[in-house]
């Protein structure tokens, strides 16, 4: 019978070599992306685009880097934020005047 | 060397024997760890591959953006503003944009519509990206009909539809003539959402930024720096409600874990006893123990971040659409490209895998110290 601790290293030995395959895997993916990146970057540089298309339910949210200290309540001065992207995103420092 | 290695995998050997004999016990906690290493390091491997994706992505972005604000808020720039721009010493190409939001209530989705400055669209036609398209079930050479301003009912034909490989820049993306635009929102010459501009000498972007800001007051010129600044903190782990949700449930694994860890069992120091009286030294109770803690927290490291990194890479981290969308009807469809950073990865091995072994050693240690005897007889 193959002892536990044969079968114990031998499962951490495949773990491991996982583990080191997923940053090969990881260099081969970007290299496989470089193209799609430089189209998106070239786009980007026509277009005059600003921001990732990543939450597009609010403006203050899709546009980042564009909002303004008011965006957020944007529907009377005592309204809160209530988009849930609202929540997972931070607003950008020079809004909130750290810089 | 050798006995040393035989002895250690002796005592493997008795502790995986032992973990068994809990089998479900440890199954359980083994299940949980794997859990929360999975969730932290989803989430580290998508923000950090977004943010990088970002950081390359929008170097192309315009160099300084010129917007006008009126009460706190953005509000529409004239053609003055843009000639007086291009007096500000250092300002180069010199730009005004027509670009907003349109709300289609057909799909109850928001998009993006802008006047492309480096290509000319024909009047009542349209270039849309991948995820109005999508939305709307249409392609090239489909009619989509929108109210404009006053009701009035325009129609578009989609000339063509961007590549879905960049949906994650233009998914809701939806470009029109300059013509079109202003009839569309009602925007009358003259007036502009904002003006782009670049800067002649990289190093002077600042000053020129501060030239203008003195030079025209109602404006805020947004640097391309600061884009890309607002990108790197994107989903900051300090803020948010990601924070709360995984201070949550690392808190909650973590009163398990020590409950497991360092409160014994009965069972376990009656182990103890015994080990020590067959003539087991506290050393080699430890070193058990120790292995016990490493070998289930490397198990659940291994197994948890590599099921995060085919989660994040390989599945188009599906489990996180949910909570991004949010209430968005657009979502672009898109797999972060793999940019992994080493010392997260190692950051989290030691916040992960380090505690838990600790815990399982120190209370096997005040446990291993106390007579044999006694242990067995309580």
């Amino acid at each position: 019978m193959v002892r536990y601790s044969t079968t114990m290293l031998t499962l951490l030995a495949v773990g491991g070599l996982a583990f080191a395959a997923s940053f090969a895997d990881a260099r081969q993916g970007r290299e496989n992306m470089h193209e799609t990146l430089l189209r998106k970057q070239k786009l980007v540089g026509e277009l005059g685009l600003t921001d990732l298309c990543l939450f597009t339910e609010a403006r203050y949210t899709r546009h980042l880097s564009q909002a303004d200290l008011h965006t957020p309540f944007q529907d009377h001065p005592m309204s809160l934020d209530h988009f849930p992207s609202g929540s997972l995103v931070s607003p950008p420092n020079v809004v909130r005047g750290y810089e | 060397m050798n006995s040393w290695l035989e002895k250690q995998r002796s005592i493997i050997d008795f502790t995986i024997a032992s973990l068994l004999r809990r089998k479900g016990r440890n199954l359980g906690l083994l299940v949980v760890y794997t859990a929360i290493i999975f969730l932290l390091a989803s989430v580290m491997l998508f923000s950090h591959s977004v943010k990088r994706e970002a950081q390359v992505v929008l170097a192309g972005s315009p160099e300084v953006i010129v917007q006008r604000m009126v009460a706190g808020r953005h509000d529409l720039i004239s053609q003055d503003y843009a000639e007086k721009l291009k007096g500000v010493r250092g300002a180069r190409n010199v730009t005004p944009r027509l670009w907003g939001y349109y709300f289609d209530p057909t799909v109850s989705a928001n998009y993006t519509v802008m006047v492309p400055d480096d290509r000319t669209i024909a009047p009542k036609n349209i270039v849309v990206g991948e995820g109005i398209a999508r939305a709307r079930g249409a392609g090239i050479g489909d009619v989509l009909a929108f109210r404009g301003y006053d009701g009035t009912l325009f129609s578009f034909s989609i000339a063509e539809v961007l590549a879905s490989d960049s949906e994650l820049v233009s998914a809701d993306l939806m470009l029109v003539s300059e013509e079109d635009y202003r009839s569309f929102f009602g925007i009358p010459d003259g007036l502009f959402t904002d003006i782009v501009m670049t800067v002649r000498n990289q190093r002077e972007v600042r000053t020129v930024a501060q030239k203008i800001a003195t030079a025209l007051p109602d404006t805020r010129p947004i640097l391309r720096e600061e884009i890309l600044r607002t990108y790197d903190s994107l989903f900051d782990w300090r803020e948010g409600m990601m924070l709360v949700l995984l201070a949550g449930s690392v808190l909650a694994f973590s009163i398990f874990a020590w409950e497991k860890a360092s409160g014994l069992s009965a069972e376990e120091k009656r182990e103890i006893g015994i080990l020590k009286a067959v003539g087991w030294e506290t050393s080699d109770v430890i070193r058990m123990k120790f292995w016990e803690g490493g070998l289930v927290s490397m198990f659940a490291f291994l197994l948890g971040y590599l099921l995060a990194y085919l989660h994040v890479f390989h599945m188009s981290a599906g489990l996180f659409e949910t909570v991004l969308k949010g209430w968005a009807v657009l979502y672009p469809d898109f797999s972060p490209t793999p940019f992994i950073d080493g010392f997260q990865v190692v950051t989290l091995f030691f916040f992960t895998v380090f505690p838990y072994t600790v815990a399982t050693i120190v209370p096997i240690w005040r446990a291993a110290i106390i007579d044999p005897d006694a242990v067995m007889r309580s």
